[in-house]
């Protein structure tokens, strides 16, 4: 059994009006079936309302299925008892890097995690400080918040879950808000954590630069996995990805005209070097 | 930039005082509060002073930034004096019309204004010589007694430190809020009390909502990193008493014993 297992997971958000009487009904995650394992790099995709969202806190277990079940390694998150650790295993980071850091200091949020745990005051400085520095982060340790940049904090905000030494990291668009350099900077990050401490990262987003270093890919529309793969599996179906409407990054889209003009490319090109050396391939060596 | 603002009216500086424990400077401030009120002679006033004075020099601050806590009391201190000066019936020093300027007006009035100037000075040398943060960790600790009393004290200490991490964001975004609205005509600065309060409602709106927003976004971080009140809770800077924390008290106890010996036994 992987880390995350789902089972027909469904979520289903009940709209009431002011009598309390059932309006509607919003079907969010719609029997969705995911299988992850310790240490894979995930990417989940797709347009606003597509579920995304509703489905990451599911593995936190801040929302609980209508129907079906989910599994943190190997905990069914209807337990009550099981949720805090659960929420142990898999730490949260969300978008908005402003509403989730709770310090007045850098590393006093970090170490807010740990404190709810109960962690001992000498291993929590530990863990404070090896979290901090696996984001780059340990030079700002006696900042206030308020004085770092977008990026910069969503690296506290992720070396905050680093400290409880998850098992897993779950991230809701972390870098919606954010500019091109603080966005690098959080994947990178993100990557590094993936990489080294090899923690299972599952990354929603839908920027699709940040998707290329995934071991898989899932598009979500309407609630339902549309596509999965890795991600050259993804992009060999342009056509496709325009239909979810999601944007197709711009190298794989030069290829994708390129075949269509009748020039022969293989599918699902990811990166410049890539594009330069198939192009270079096909053309006659300069006199 | 509203991102730079310090709350209270923290002063950063290496000394003695700011070293000390939190709770040991907010006794010391009661202590001293009390001591003020316990002596009736000079010599009680010379002695508060003196410990003042030198409280002062030890903690690095400069006198002038106690100073400018006294601002917003100059109209209570002025009150107080103005009816201490025409009000203490005795022997008539001035007198216009019906009103006395009594021997024992000037005293008290006097004594009164440096009383209350004491007081303030004092207590603004805790507040510059502590961080909101360890101050509301003091608290949190020192009230902890009351929590068998079903008193919330981890929850209000928690409130505290939120409201003081949230309040620069708030106000920047209010100044955004009140950008936003000035760029779409909005008028904040003409007009009567009546029309200026009425102008503040499409500020006010917005800013309620995103606060709430902010909040409900909060508690879910919090959760998600497992925060359940203040059972089982480990500190990751627990507030522990040292060696100069014992002395303090010491200190802090010899001065309330002599400043009472000083002013109401002896002489």
């Amino acid at each position: 059994m992987g880390i995350i297992e789902t089972d027909k997971l469904t979520f289903e958000y009940i709209r009431r009006d002011e009598d309390g009487n059932v309006e509607g009904i919003t079907r969010a995650v719609d029997e969705v079936d995911l299988d992850i394992s310790q240490g894979d790099f995930i990417a989940i995709l797709g347009h606003n309302g597509s579920g995304k969202s509703t489905l990451a806190k599911h593995m936190n277990a801040i929302l609980t299925p209508t129907e079906g079940v989910i599994w943190v390694d190997g905990r069914d998150t209807r337990e009550e008892e099981e949720v805090w650790e659960i929420r142990q295993t898999a730490g949260m980071v969300f978008q908005n890097p402003d509403n989730q850091i709770i310090g007045q200091v850098v590393e006093e949020d970090v170490g807010f995690g740990p404190e709810n745990m109960g962690v001992p005051t000498k291993e929590i400085w530990e863990r404070v400080k090896e979290s901090l520095k696996a984001v780059g982060m340990y030079e700002f340790r006696k900042y206030s918040p308020n004085k770092l940049s977008g990026g910069q904090k969503q690296r506290v905000s992720i070396a905050g879950v680093l400290a409880m030494h998850p098992k897993c990291i779950v991230l809701d668009e972390p870098t919606a808000m954010l500019d091109p350099n603080g966005r690098r900077e959080v994947i990178r990050a993100v990557r590094a954590l993936n990489d080294v401490e090899n923690v299972t990262v599952i990354l929603i987003t839908h920027y699709m630069e940040e998707i290329i270093h995934a071991d898989k890919v899932f598009v979500m529309d309407g609630g339902r996995i549309a596509m999965q793969g890795t991600p050259r599996e993804i992009f060999s179906d342009v056509e496709r990805i325009k239909e979810l409407r999601l944007d197709v990054p711009q190298v794989t889209l030069l290829a994708h005209e390129l075949q269509k003009r009748g020039i022969d490319m293989p599918d699902g090109i990811l990166s410049i070097e890539e594009l330069v050396n198939e192009i270079m391939k096909r053309s006659k060596p300069c006199q | 930039m509203l991102r730079d603002i310090t709350l209270g009216q923290y002063y950063q500086a290496e000394s003695v005082i700011h070293r000390l424990d939190s709770r040991v400077k907010l006794a010391g401030t009661v202590i001293y509060i009390i001591s003020l009120f316990c002596f009736k002679n000079i010599w009680g006033y010379l002695c508060a002073a003196l410990f003042l004075a030198v409280v002062i020099r030890l903690s690095k601050v400069p006198f002038k930034f106690m100073i400018k806590g006294m601002r917003s009391i100059i109209f209570l201190l002025l009150i107080t004096v103005i009816f201490n000066l025409f009000l203490t019936p005795g022997e008539t020093v001035v007198a216009v019309w019906k009103l006395k300027i009594t021997k024992e007006g000037i005293r008290t009035a006097s004594f009164m204004a440096i009383r209350l100037s004491m007081l303030i000075i004092g207590s603004s040398v805790m507040t510059l010589t502590t961080t909101p943060n360890h101050l509301t960790d003091g608290l949190e600790k020192a009230m902890r007694p009351l929590k068998a009393l079903r008193f919330p004290v981890h929850e209000i200490a928690m409130m505290m430190s939120i409201a003081l991490r949230f309040i620069p964001i708030l106000l920047e975004e209010t100044d955004k809020i009140m950008k936003a609205q000035i760029a779409r005509g909005a008028d904040f600065e003409n007009g009567n009390l009546l029309k200026r309060a009425k102008a503040l409602v499409p500020l006010l709106v917005p800013l309620f909502i995103s606060a709430f927003r902010r909040a409900n976004d909060l508690a879910m971080a919090m959760e998600a990193r497992c925060y359940r009140g203040g059972e089982g809770r480990t500190k990751m800077k627990p507030l522990v008493y040292k060696k100069r924390d014992a002395a303090a008290y010491v200190v802090l106890l010899a001065y309330l014993a002599g400043s009472i010996a000083i002013g109401r036994f002896l002489f």
